[in-house]
């Protein structure tokens, strides 16, 4: 890490300038590594600028949930750490049951939660729901809530990650985009669309684009480009604080502080990503508005102003791949986030800056290794 | 009318360039339906032209009335007709039988509705150029396009003392019309600058030949025969606490005030874009006329295979060319779809042609002279940029100070041009604005990116929508652990 700063070389290079990107410039800058980021947009343009922004520990693969409680550490002082408050709202999230079946599953979640320790998921009774949110239909069966949870500004976070990075030293540059990564000596050779840069340590956070460099170090991932659809209306009178998601059926619902409700849910969009295109499917937005319409019937005279999809990478085990590379070293991985990973910016970006510069992390991230896919491929 | 679920051609909008269009492709054997936002014909130019309360022809004009020679053909065409009609989405790629070519949601009463689509022609106009001055946003005051409107559907008037300002033929067309119906104009405020006719003589030739020379100079000398005229006015300002009391202006170096009801602001049209834009039509910036226009060829084809424009929504180019480009444009997808050969399309459609281009004759002239001056596009300081937000062009100069380098991350930054008029109100301002702070062009500015819906549609409307097995059982790819 002694590469003389200049324009076109860094101590590591990071490709993605999405939240992760961003986030581990921070934690490097921290450390005293001043890193280049290379955007191929403009910092946030995809999934990180436009998610649903929800700061959720709740309802996490068991894998993500060290990760996930670590990263709360660092939301709960998030103003501390960018110098902005990212918009962050600690209002709560819950997983609601609308019917004896998603009475069942949540139960047994709660369950499997507590033999592996975990308690911050509470389970929350009817009346309690109907009282903390009277609109809400009295059917409601129940739910699984985390108060600390909340939800953030996605852009503003993205945003304030990268200023807090470039005031420390990071170097952030838009509108590159990486053509080919060689490997020359002990550096890495970054080829652009903007000239060349190097680095001795490399970071691949391209989200929905990170199989590409992947496979070009004889990695190849089975990633699949995703945009999740977002609805959002007109300003309503204020009716909820927590977030509310769904469980037999995909949704996930938040009133914003400006009045706006926003609709989510994980139904996809068509996506083509090197055209950097989605178009939304109304049909699938139909079933997600049935299910607003069921759970909150008010909500049926709610006026749809804008809708809208960010392109991620989605992993077929649905969860990220975190850590160094299997067949180069000097090479770390921090992608395929599968529509959930706002809340693990901060902590992932830690994770990365650790393993940089400390070689190592204290938390688990094996579950994450970039090896589970060839040993797939292997037994398969 | 039985609900249409599949046409051949769809036509959205029904002012002069949608109803050519839609006449001549039924006439061809195309199966057309057009679907316009209104409850009559006529678009905007022909507003109520079939059930307005204004019977004296003289009041609006024969230039009007022609428009009643484009609805009785229509109507004997066969195309079918949807009034009060507001599509909100195109889906190309998600549409589930490609076979039957796009899928569009639209509304009517309140109640969505799917079609599918082989083929569709915009034809959704133009709308006025956002006038950002301060106290805009002041009951009062409105555009002069939306007065003329409330003139021809319902023989209305909004206020007393009316002051129009601004530029271009439209604001002389409505201050003749008021004049025409016994309304009182107390003064016009033109905000041409001096200097800008010896600029657009060069093109005078064409507006010689122009078939709206005549007319135009006959209306202007009345007009001006009784209408105070102020010329070169260099500053504007709305003021009042709740509503609009006096207009404030600047002329020569000197400020004025009038004391009025209503102001009338106009400054030229633009064309009405956000269908074709989420639609993923490719647009350009038009240099001379200072807005964003999708990309069309001479036959009205875009970018996106099987959507074509006509129209003024394809650049703006007046009533009598969107008629004639319809037409061509309902010639080019009859040959699309084998109902006529190319060289039929050549042959028929060069009457229309001519029309069209003796149409466009003298738009240069027109176009130069009446550019919009540089302080009323690109405001500064409290002024209101995006209505919706309540975002001021401050704001959005300071934010591109702080780094923010177009309007999609200005959206992010301060969720200018996310209201529910999707950016209609401030898209150009935005684009200018940031361009100008920038020091460079606004095409590298670039435009907002815009999605359907792109008008509003109710969170019921669409729950409503039929449910289909696919839709039941499309895959859900956000894991739920148990």
């Amino acid at each position: 890490m002694t590469s003389m700063p200049s324009a076109s070389n860094a101590p590591v290079i990071i490709i993605g300038g999405g939240l992760h990107g961003s986030s581990t410039a921070l934690h490097l800058a921290r450390a005293g590594v001043a890193a280049l980021v290379l955007e191929k947009n403009y910092i946030g343009r995809h999934a990180s600028g436009v998610n649903a922004g929800g700061v959720r520990t709740l309802s996490r693969h068991l894998a993500e949930v060290p990760l996930s409680l670590a990263s709360r550490e660092i939301w709960l002082k998030i103003k501390d750490w960018v110098d902005d408050d990212c918009g962050f709202d600690q209002n709560g999230q819950m997983r609601v049951a609308e019917n004896e079946a998603d009475v069942a599953t949540l139960r047994t979640r709660q369950q499997t939660m507590l033999e592996h320790g975990f308690t911050h998921e509470e389970w929350i009774e009817p009346d309690e729901i109907c009282s903390m949110i009277p609109a809400i239909t009295p059917t409601i069966r129940g739910g699984l809530i985390v108060r600390a949870d909340g939800s953030a500004d996605p852009y503003r976070t993205t945003r304030a990650f990268r200023f807090k990075a470039q005031s420390l030293g990071a170097r952030f540059m838009e509108g590159v985009v990486v053509q080919t990564i060689r490997r020359v000596g002990s550096d890495w050779r970054i080829e652009t669309d903007q000239g060349v840069f190097t680095a001795p340590i490399l970071v691949n956070c391209a989200g929905a684009w990170a199989d590409k460099i992947a496979q070009q170090m004889g990695e190849p991932v089975p990633l699949e480009p995703v945009g999740p659809m977002m609805l959002v209306t007109t300003r309503m009178p204020h009716f909820l604080n927590p977030v509310v998601l769904g469980t037999g059926r995909a949704l996930s619902f938040k009133q914003r502080e400006n009045g706006t409700v926003l609709i989510g849910g994980g139904r996809l969009a068509y996506v083509d990503r090197d055209r950097n295109l989605s178009e939304l499917d109304f049909r699938q937005l139909a079933e997600g508005a049935r299910t607003v319409c069921d759970l909150f019937p008010h909500m049926k005279d709610a006026v749809v102003s804008r809708g809208w999809a960010g392109i991620e990478a989605s992993m077929p085990d649905g969860i990220p791949v975190i850590g160094p590379s299997s067949t180069e070293s000097d090479l770390y991985h921090a992608f395929g986030f599968s529509a959930h990973g706002f809340q693990l910016g901060p902590i992932v970006g830690k994770i990365t800056a650790d393993l940089i510069t400390k070689g190592e992390t204290d938390l688990p991230i094996t579950p994450f290794s970039i090896t589970r896919f060839q040993q797939a491929a292997l037994a398969s | 009318m039985i609900e249409m679920t599949q046409c051949e051609l769809l036509i959205v909008g029904a002012g002069p360039a949608g109803l050519a269009a839609a006449t001549t492709a039924a006439q061809l054997g195309i199966k057309t339906l057009l679907l316009d936002e209104q409850q009559a014909p006529g678009g905007q130019i022909y507003r109520a032209i079939t059930e307005t309360p204004v019977k004296d022809r003289a009041i609006l004009g024969e230039d009007y009335w022609h428009g009643a020679s484009l609805v009785e053909p229509f109507k004997q065409s066969g195309a079918h007709y949807q009034p009060g009609a507001t599509v909100w989405a195109v889906a190309n790629h998600t549409a589930p039988d490609a076979i039957e070519g796009f899928e569009v949601g639209y509304s009517v009463a309140g109640q969505a509705h799917m079609l599918h689509a082989t083929h569709i022609l915009l034809a959704t106009g133009a709308q006025e150029r956002p006038f950002p001055i301060p106290g805009w946003t002041l009951p009062g005051v409105m555009t002069a396009g939306a007065a003329q409107i409330l003139l021809k559907s319902s023989g209305m008037v909004a206020g007393k003392r009316t002051v129009l300002a601004g530029s271009g033929p439209l604001l002389y067309l409505v201050a003749w019309q008021y004049l025409n119906a016994g309304i009182v104009v107390d003064a016009i405020l033109e905000t041409t600058p001096p200097g800008r006719l010896a600029k657009a003589l060069p093109h005078i030739w064409g507006f010689l030949r122009s078939p709206y020379l005549a007319k135009g100079l006959k209306l202007l000398r009345e007009v001006k025969s009784r209408v105070r005229i102020i010329k070169g006015v260099t500053s504007l300002e709305a003021l009042g606490q709740d509503k609009l009391e006096q207009v404030r202006y600047t002329v020569g170096g000197k400020t004025e005030t009038i004391a009025v009801d209503q102001l009338l602001l106009h400054q030229g049209v633009i064309p009405n874009i956000n269908l074709a834009q989420a639609a993923g039509v490719e647009q350009r910036w038009n240099k001379l006329l200072l807005c964003w226009e999708p990309v069309v060829d001479d036959w009205g084809n875009t970018n996106v295979e099987h959507i074509g424009i006509a129209g003024d929504g394809g650049g703006i180019a007046g009533a009598l060319a969107a008629e004639n480009s319809g037409r061509i444009a309902a010639y080019e997808v009859a040959m699309q779809l084998g109902k006529i050969d190319r060289a039929q399309r050549n042959t028929q459609s060069t009457q229309a042609r001519e029309q069209l281009q003796r149409a466009i004759r003298g738009r240069e002239f027109f176009d130069t002279l009446y550019q919009a001056p540089d302080q009323f596009r690109m405001p500064t300081g409290d002024t209101v940029v995006c209505r919706c937000e309540e975002i001021t062009a401050s704001q959005v100069r300071e934010t591109v100070k702080l780094g923010c380098p177009g309007p999609n991350q200005m959206k992010s930054f301060l969720r200018c041009g996310m209201g529910p008029c999707q950016g209609r109100f401030c898209s150009v301002t935005v684009t200018e604005l940031i361009a100008q702070e920038r020091g460079v062009s606004p095409e590298e500015v670039g435009h907002y990116r815009l999605r359907f819906p792109t008008k509003p549609l109710t969170l019921g409307e669409l729950a409503a929508l039929p449910q289909t097995d696919d839709s039941r059982k499309a895959v859900i790819r956000m894991k739920k652990p148990v």
